[in-house]
Formats: C-alpha cells, structure tokens, sequence
C-alpha cells in the first residue's frame, strides 16, 4: 500500500512531492522492464552460476559434478590459449583506444569551417555493424586486396594477412581500434569542452610548445574521462567476438590459435550437442574477469587522481 | 595542436591535412566497397593502381546475390526486429523510468538497482543461460527470441529516469491540481518533455537490434529466420570468392544506418554521452 513513509518529514527529497494515489500503478509502470531484465538478465547470471557446476548439456539439465568442469578448464589447451588472446586483446588494443581518440578529438575540436562533417564522418565505422565492417576488412586485406596492392607498390610481398595466427589477431585488433574511434573520439570532445582555455593560453605565454601543452594541460584534465575509456575499452576488449569469428573464422584461424574467450563459449555451449555446464563455467571466467578489469582501471584511476592532488580533477 | 587566439595558415593546412588523411581511412574503406559492389563481372577488380570509380556501373551484383541468398528476407527480418526493439524499448523504458523518478511508492531502491546490477550483467557471460532459457521456452529460432532479451534495455531505463528527473515538476503538479490521474500525467505531461531522450533510446535500440551479430547468430537456425548480419556471415563463408556480391550485400546492410545517422547525427552523438557516461 501507498503512504507517506512514518516518522519522515514531508518534502525531504526531490522526487517524492507528486503522489500516487493506488500503490499498484508503480508496479505495472515497471512491470515490462522489470520482466525483461530479470528474466533475461538476472535469472540468467543466476542460473549460469548454477549450471557451471553441472555437466549439463543443451538437450539435458545434468548433474552436480562440484569443480569438476574448472578442473577441465584448467587441463584445456584451448582455454588457455583463448584467454591468452582475450588477454592480449586488452594489452594491446587498449593503449590504442584511450590515447588515438584522444588525438582525434584534439584535431577536430577547433571550430574551423567544415569540421562538423569530418566528425561526422569519423562516427561512420560506429554506426556500421561489425560484420559489416570486418567483411569489408576482410576484402582490403585479402592477398590481392588494396593493403596488399599498396604494400605490392613498396615492393613488399603480399602479407598473409588472414592467413597467419599472428596477424589475423592484429588485424582484429586494428579493426576493434578503428571501429570505436569515432566513439571514444565524441566522449573526449564532450570533456574537451569543459577544459578552460585560458590554461592553454597561459601555458603558451609561458612558452609551452604544442607536446607540452598536451602532457600538462590537456592529459590532466581529461584523465577522468581517458580512465572512462580505459574502463569501458578494456572490458570490450576482453568480450571480442565478432571480429575475430569474422576474419579468422568460426573455428578461430589456423589450428584455433585465435579462438577468444567468447567464442569459446559460443563454440561449446550452443547448438544441439553443446555443453552448456562447462561452457557456464567459461562464462563465469568471462564475468569475474570483465568485473575485474573494470574495478582495476577505475581504482588505478581513482589512486592516480588522489596521490596527484586535486589539480587533476577534470570537472 | 590545442587552443590558442589565433590560428595561424599554416595550423590550418595542417589541420586539414590531416582531417583528410583521417577520413580516408575511415570511410574509404566503406567507399571501396561501394565501388566493388557497382563493377560488373567482366571488370578488374585488382588493377593497379585501383580504381575508385567503376568503368560501367551495374546494379547486377545486386540482384545476383539476391538469386543467390534470400537478402531482401534477411533485411526485412532485421526490420522487423529492430523496429519490434525501437517500441518494446521506448514504451518500456519510459514506463520504468517514470516509475523511478516520478512515482513514490515501497521497494522503489530495490527496483532501482535491479537495473543496475543488469547493467553489470555482461551479455556474453549470461548468453548460454539466455540459449538454454530461450530453448525451454520453445522459443528458439524465433525472431521473438532475437528481440527478447533487448526488449528493454537497462541502461534505457536508467537514461529515462534522469530525464523525468530533470523535467521541473511544477507542470506535472498542475495537472495533479486538476485530476489528471498517474498514466494522463505520464502521457501528455511527462512524455512530451523527454521527446530528446526517446529519440536517443529509439536510434540506439533500433542501431543495436540492427547491428548484432552474436545472439542471432546463436538462436537462429532456420535460415528463412536470418537477419541481414548472420546472413551475411552465411553468405561470406559460402560466396567469398566473388568480393562484388559480398560488397553489395554490405552495401545493404550498412546503407539504412548511414543514411539514418546522417539525418539524426545529434542524437547518435548525444546517445554517446549520455550513454557512456552510465554505462
């Protein structure tokens, strides 16, 4: 039932000034979303829990085996090698999406005539699906592809692009990178804009060159926002899928080596013969890492703005 | 390369310089599949150098690799889910969101931070619970079940309820003073202040629903059910041979969300703050 809470003054917060006068209508107001993310979203983190210590299989519910399937995960060559590409994608796609933006944003921010349109126009591989863009890719680097073609003109040989372990996964990464620097690019704009501009133009009358403007002005107050897409890049990175599946294939490149963590789950949980206990276990992996990249970057964060003072708040 | 009062010629040029080198790294490769996707079958695709604009465009690539998979049925199978997604979320989201800003009621912080820890929920970690839930619910290889677990997004929700936070409540107390009831409130008073934040949920549930490639790919197996994405993961891994008919069936994936981003550029690039910032 609706009422006034007992014992609280009336008008304490923002909110609670406009009553209802039915304590239902609140609960049917949820009620759609409230189905559709517990019922996909929360009741599957749970049950996914559960399943992990199952040797359930996609047409079976299974039994309790304990910790048997992380026993297996910790026997299994693949897991291994998925983690370490999922691993590697955080390594090295994440400097590359923190700092590229970052440039892009500072060349693009001044209002020269025409610049509306180039941003506009860096957003166009965000708005693309990724497979779209990683069939794309996979054409201009094929073996007689335009990479190809460009590198055959600096007499290079054609680079086996998508056909090495190695670098089938940077092109991956190359992709992931180029895909979201339109993204990250309109994050930094939007803290560029709050960066007084008298500091630069202090910092220039102090004879500060261009390199050093950027290390002492701009760095520090974006460093909230550059931790943001720290955050948010890395624990992308660790979820890639598509655009390894895509370039290397659905069984991951030459042996599996470019198999990620994801598609590992993908490749044992689904279909009619999936097992989808060992692959709930994969996906705790998944979670319990992602979580933790996300806590590492924003405490790392966090400790870097306290031990630096109060001078490298952004806002 | 940062502000200063003036900016000198040679800032500019440089400036541009790069504007353009950027650009053609961004959207060159969209335009060199254009251009592979106009060549006829008689035309060389490995000139050197490459030649950007075909010698006598055809439209044929586009009706070949519509003889050879159902493309057309992929893109009306992506409409339908993306627009199915565009009205579960807005008249979700909007409902659950006013809920959390506007209505007082027990359990509102319980209701709250559901969709919260949603948010911390990564998709690909729950994906085989969703498979196994969507199968016992003899759902499976529906479209129902690729718009399903995105019906309503969590971070929508959340999204929707700032924006009731933020609309002064003086309007919707004036209409208490004249008995609107709780939905007549919420319908012509609520909703027509947030019309900005809507369109970001529309645009980013209807890109979203468009662009994704993992879920369908699991549920789907029927390939009459594909959407346009794994349709063309299908037709790739049959058809990679002919570069011209996987480049036209890009082509039609990716043109109704250039073309829709061009003309609600603001509320692609609002979506991303407000989003992010959330997220």
């Amino acid at each position: 039932m609706l009422r006034p809470v007992p014992g609280r003054p009336p008008r304490v917060r923002r909110v609670p000034r406009v009553r209802t006068h039915r304590a239902v209508s609140p609960w049917l107001f949820l009620l759609p979303g409230l189905a559709v993310v517990a019922v996909f979203s929360l009741y599957p983190f749970v049950s996914t829990v559960g399943r992990a210590f199952t040797d359930a299989r996609t047409l079976s519910p299974g039994h309790w085996v304990g910790l048997a399937n992380f026993r297996a995960m910790a026997a299994d060559e693949q897991f291994w090698v998925a983690l370490r590409n999922s691993g590697l994608y955080v390594l090295l796609v994440v400097p590359f999406t923190v700092l590229l933006p970052l440039l892009l944003a500072l060349l693009v921010e001044k209002p020269l005539r025409g610049v509306a349109f180039f941003r506009a126009a860096y957003y166009t591989p965000v708005v693309a699906s990724v497979v779209v863009v990683a069939l794309i890719w996979n054409w201009m680097l094929d073996d007689r592809g335009l990479v190809n073609g460009l590198l055959r003109l600096a007499d290079a040989g054609p680079v086996p692009f998508l056909g090495d372990e190695w670098l089938l996964l940077f092109a991956a990464m190359a992709l992931t990178v180029w895909k979201g620097l339109g993204y990250y690019m309109i994050i930094y704009l939007a803290a560029l804009a709050t960066v007084p501009r008298e500091l630069h133009e202090a910092a220039a009358v102090d004879g500060a060159g261009p390199l050093r403007r950027f290390t002492s002005v701009t760095v520090p107050a974006v460093r909230s926002t550059m931790v943001l897409v720290g955050a948010l890049s890395s624990v992308a990175a660790f979820k890639v899928f598509a655009e390894v599946f895509l370039l290397a294939g659905p069984t991951g490149g030459p042996a599996g080596q470019d198999t990620t963590l994801v598609m590992l789950v993908q490749r044992t949980g689904t279909g009619l013969g999936g097992r989808t206990g060992y692959a709930s276990a994969l996906s705790l992996v998944v979670f319990v890492v992602a979580l933790l990249l996300m806590l590492l970057v924003l405490y790392a964060g966090a400790r870097d703005r306290t031990t630096r003072g109060p001078e490298g708040e952004a806002r | 390369m940062t502000w200063t009062t003036r900016t000198s010629p040679w800032e500019k040029a440089l400036r541009y310089a790069l504007m353009t080198a950027v650009l053609a790294l961004t959207v060159g490769p969209f335009l060199w599949q254009l251009s592979t996707s106009l060549k006829g079958g008689t035309e060389d695709l490995y000139t050197w150098p490459p030649r950007l604009l075909p010698r006598h465009p055809t439209l044929g690539n586009y009706a070949e690799v519509a003889r050879i998979v159902p493309v057309w049925d992929y893109a009306l199978n992506s409409v339908k889910v993306a627009v199915a997604s565009v009205l579960t979320n807005l008249a979700g989201a909007s409902m659950a969101g006013y809920a959390l800003a506007r209505l007082r009621f027990r359990g509102r912080r319980a209701a709250g931070l559901a969709f919260v820890l949603a948010l911390l929920v990564p998709l690909e970690s729950v994906i085989i619970a969703q498979f196994t839930l969507v199968r016992e619910l003899r759902l499976n290889d529906s479209l129902v079940a690729v718009v399903l677990p995105g019906a309503v997004g969590a971070l929508n929700v959340l999204l929707m309820r700032n924006a009731f936070a933020a609309v002064p409540y003086e309007m919707e107390e004036a209409a208490v003073v004249d008995g609107a009831n709780v939905w007549q409130r919420f319908t012509r008073v609520a909703l027509p202040s947030v019309r900005g934040t809507l369109a970001v949920v529309a645009i980013f549930a209807f890109m979203g629903a468009w662009d994704d490639f993992l879920w369908p790919l699991i549920v789907l197996s029927d390939p009459r059910h594909f959407t346009l994405t794994v349709g063309l993961n299908h037709l790739h891994g049959t058809f990679a041979q002919d570069p011209r008919l996987v480049a036209a069936g890009t082509v039609i994936a990716v043109a109704p969300l250039i073309l829709m981003f061009v003309c609600l550029q603001r509320y692609f690039f609002r979506g991303v703050g407000e989003g992010a910032v959330k997220g």
